[in-house]
């Protein structure tokens, strides 16, 4: 009878951490669904206002400007793009023209002050010098295009 | 112990007792496959793969990660055929093929997690985000852990075979949202490098290490499975007059 | 040989700790659920043995097993 008292108490109490564990990752899901907004939905007016959120797009290529601790640069979409300040240390893969995610808040002369940034990586893997081939070739296409 | 080989029947290895010879026989070959594929795909990841040109050599960790992480959610949709199968046929077997998986699904799970971890830090500058890809995974390894806790809470075999069963199919949903969630919603994590739609966007080197582990996972999975089954069944089959004989040889073996 | 030395392989680039321990923790992770596994059915085996040989399988409740 004992043994079947303590089981029990096991079994419940199991259960007891698992649905917390479950509701707890279903209210991180439902809340990060939208894991980040793109510029131009933060232009529309859709992201939230007056919470942190991120806003996730390519930093601009040429707009990397540090000045001091600060770090200046926007990330866009290519139809629209957000001016962003941030201080603090910068992942290895953060570069211009590449994927980016920053978390912050939308200041009110719409500057996106970032408390974290993280870079966005594709799914492409290729040795160096198969990058390097690709790089040339798309040069080529755009001198042949002007 | 004479089973009838001469003609394939498949409602005959579906009986604990045809198929524990079985899984004996077919579990070290598997082993022997793991083994040798492991050290090639390994020899190919770290030898023969060149070096990423966005990510450097941090991207090794690939040859376990995507592996591992594609081992865990077929697991589960392993598991949750057997919980089918168990449930409309009633074949005592199933549910054991499914209790054997779920401990070796559970650790690529974790390994998915654990690796998934430590990639992240150096290429996107965080151990850990809350974004669907890396949130559904982990609701997987709590799957997992709540199946086999319930497994080994219930006493009584039918109920324990039952309940199992329909954790693992009401689980599986869980499986399709972690595939597709790099599509549905805006994820950090990447889309897939190689799916059924389009050529893999990897070098070709990179991709058959990948693969090579992959099919590493599936061997070693296949030989855990068939050696906890074993176990499974004499357990289950204990007071069967054949079982009996096996412990008897097993305990002068000891 | 990709690698120039050995300390270039160890080093992976400056990542070494990062694809060290994943691939460490793993191989300490399949290692243990072989241990656990051999170590259960040895004890598993043992305890039906014990069972059968008191005569008392048939009356004894439900091993425990997952």
């Amino acid at each position: 009878m004992k043994a079947r008292h303590k089981r029990l108490t096991l079994i419940l109490g199991g259960l007891l951490l698992l649905i917390g564990a479950t509701a707890l990752v279903l209210s991180a899901f439902r809340e990060n669904l939208v894991f980040f907004h793109t510029p131009t939905e933060v232009a529309e007016g859709k992201a939230p206002t007056g919470r942190t959120f991120r806003i996730g797009g390519m930093v601009e290529t040429g707009s990397i400007r540090r000045e001091g601790v600060e770090v200046h640069f926007a990330v866009t979409d290519t139809a629209r793009s957000i001016p962003v300040v941030y201080s603090g240390p910068l992942p290895d893969l953060f570069k211009e023209g590449k994927g980016a995610v920053v978390q912050g808040k939308l200041g009110t002369d719409g500057v996106f002050a970032a408390s974290e940034v993280l870079a966005k990586h594709d799914e492409n893997y290729m040795p160096p010098e198969a990058q390097h081939a690709i790089d040339q070739a798309q040069q080529a296409a755009k001198t042949v295009q002007q | 112990m004479s089973t009838s080989e001469s003609r394939f029947n498949l409602y005959h290895y579906a009986a604990p007792q045809a198929f524990y010879p079985v899984a004996g026989k077919l579990a070290p070959i598997f082993a022997v496959i793991a083994a040798a594929l492991t050290l090639a795909g390994l020899w190919i990841g770290f030898f023969k793969a060149p070096t990423d040109a966005v990510q450097g050599e941090v991207y090794r960790i690939i040859f376990i990660h995507v592996p591992a992480a594609w081992m865990s959610m077929f697991v589960f949709l392993v598991m949750a055929f057997w919980s089918a199968v168990g449930l409309a046929m009633n074949t005592r077997l199933s549910a054991l093929m499914a209790q054997a998986l779920a401990p070796t699904g559970a650790m690529f799970c974790f390994v998915a997690l654990w690796t998934g971890a430590l990639w992240g830090r150096p290429t996107w500058g965080a151990y850990w985000v809350w974004d669907a890809r890396l949130t559904s995974q982990l609701l997987l390894l709590f799957l997992y852990l709540g199946y086999m806790a319930l497994v080994a809470a219930v006493d009584d075999p039918r109920r324990r075979d039952k309940a199992g069963a329909i954790l693992c199919l009401v689980g599986a949903v869980n499986v399709p949202i972690i595939y597709f969630s790099v599509k549905w919603w805006n994820t950090l994590h990447q889309g897939a490098s190689v799916s059924l739609t389009k050529a893999p966007s990897m070098a070709s080197i990179m991709l058959s290490g990948m693969l090579v582990m992959a099919l590493a996972a599936w061997a070693y999975t296949i030989a855990v499975a068939l050696y906890r089954v074993r176990v499974l069944i004499l357990e289950r089959e204990r007071h069967a007059d054949w079982v009996r004989g096996e412990l008897t040889r097993l305990g002068e073996a000891n | 040989m990709i690698w120039e030395s050995w300390s270039a392989f160890w080093e992976m680039g400056g990542s070494g700790p990062f694809v060290w321990a994943s691939y460490g923790v793993t191989a300490i992770l399949i290692i243990a659920e072989l241990l656990l596994l051999r170590s259960r059915r040895v004890s598993s085996t043992r305890k039906l043995n014990r069972l059968m040989r008191a005569g008392q399988a048939r009356k004894m409740p439900e091993v425990q097993g997952s």
